[in-house]
């Protein structure tokens, strides 16, 4: 499944809330305002590293660009860009938007 | 592959239509097929050819439509969303109709994905 | 319709609270329609969409419908699996009990198992 978050953590549980309920092997695609909580310093990043060890994290490039942290995504987390969204939408058999 | 889409926010005051097109865009490149696009909630307010951004700022309204023409894709505007926000056939932008939310159930049928875009 | 004979699983998931903003009274609006499609749909409430089940809603006050006995109705359009998460309930200080409509109430272990065999997920 893959899981798709728009909200920073900062104001919006969406995120936490999301990886309470992503299984091992998911995909996790970070975009819009959530793409903060990937980056290096950030106070929810802990928890991107902690959830690293069961799924897989995606970060959307263009959000990230937009908001000038490109240069600071944490590792172990995938940047794509639009193509790369739409290849996750079709390679997992169902998508969930925590909105 | 087939895929749905659905738009919950208005333009402007949310990124989530800017989203939903440029997923809808690259999902063409991709050689995917959209499915439609169903606008629900503040959603509808994308259909509205009322809107007039400034010169410098990019028109959600006028991409969509060019969308639906260049590349056939249906966009359908909830008609129960619609009324309660005040769009009608009258304001209603090129390339959108108007329809039911059974649109919305039957696009999720039809396609192999359904991706929400929204607030 | 063409799309006879196709039957998805559908999961509409509440995530958010009444009144506040509009996307309960229209996402149940989306689910009777999901009705007249012979689809395969549940409903899951998480999070604060847990307080959309509160009983004694009284939204007279502010001038706003009170929708939620349109819950209580969902059984007459063939809609039955309501699943209710356990840790959403407890962090909000609602029980089972207190609920205007029969649910089951499950984990969150439960709930992603669940979401994980669904077709079609819709949030609202």
């Amino acid at each position: 499944m893959l899981h798709i978050v728009n909200k920073s953590p900062g104001e919006r549980a969406t995120f936490e809330s999301c990886l309470a309920h992503a299984r091992p092997g998911h995909s996790v695609l970070l975009i819009e305002d959530a793409v903060y909580a990937a980056t290096k310093g950030h106070a929810a990043s802990a928890k991107v590293k902690t959830a690293l060890g069961t799924v897989k994290v995606y970060v959307l490039t263009p959000d990230l660009e937009a908001r000038a942290r490109a240069g600071t995504v944490i590792d172990g987390v995938v940047p794509v860009d639009y193509k790369g969204f739409v290849d996750l939408v079709t390679q997992n058999p169902r998508v969930q938007s925590w909105l | 592959m087939k895929i749905g889409v659905m738009v919950n926010e208005g333009p402007y005051q949310r990124q989530s239509s800017d989203s939903a097109y440029l997923f809808c865009k690259a999902a063409i490149g991709a050689g995917h097929e959209i499915e439609r696009v169903f606008f629900y909630h503040d959603g509808v307010n994308n259909a509205t050819k009322l809107t007039e951004p400034p010169q410098d700022d990019r028109n959600v309204v006028a991409r969509w439509t060019k969308l639906a023409q260049d590349h056939g894709v249906d966009l359908v505007v909830c008609v129960a969303a619609a009324l309660r926000r005040g769009i009608v056939e009258q304001n209603l932008a090129q390339g959108f109709r108007i329809s039911g939310l059974g649109q919305l159930v039957e696009s999720a049928i039809q396609s192999d994905r359904m991706v929400v875009f929204g607030d | 319709m063409d799309e006879a004979g196709i039957i998805k699983k559908f999961l509409f998931v509440n995530r958010k609270a009444p009144y506040g903003s509009v996307y309960a009274l229209e996402g149940l609006e989306v689910v009777l329609i999901s009705a007249a499609f012979d689809q395969d749909v549940s409903l899951a409430f998480v999070d604060d969409g847990v307080f959309q089940l509160a009983k004694g809603q009284n939204p007279k006050a502010i001038e706003t419908k009170n929708f939620s006995p349109t819950y209580r109705a969902l059984e007459g359009y063939d809609i039955e699996k309501l699943y209710v998460e356990r840790e959403s309930l407890q962090a909000r200080g609602l029980a089972e009990e207190d609920l205007l409509v029969d649910v089951k109430v499950v984990s969150t272990a439960e709930m992603s198992a669940l979401m994980d065999e669904m077709d079609v997920l819709i949030s609202f």
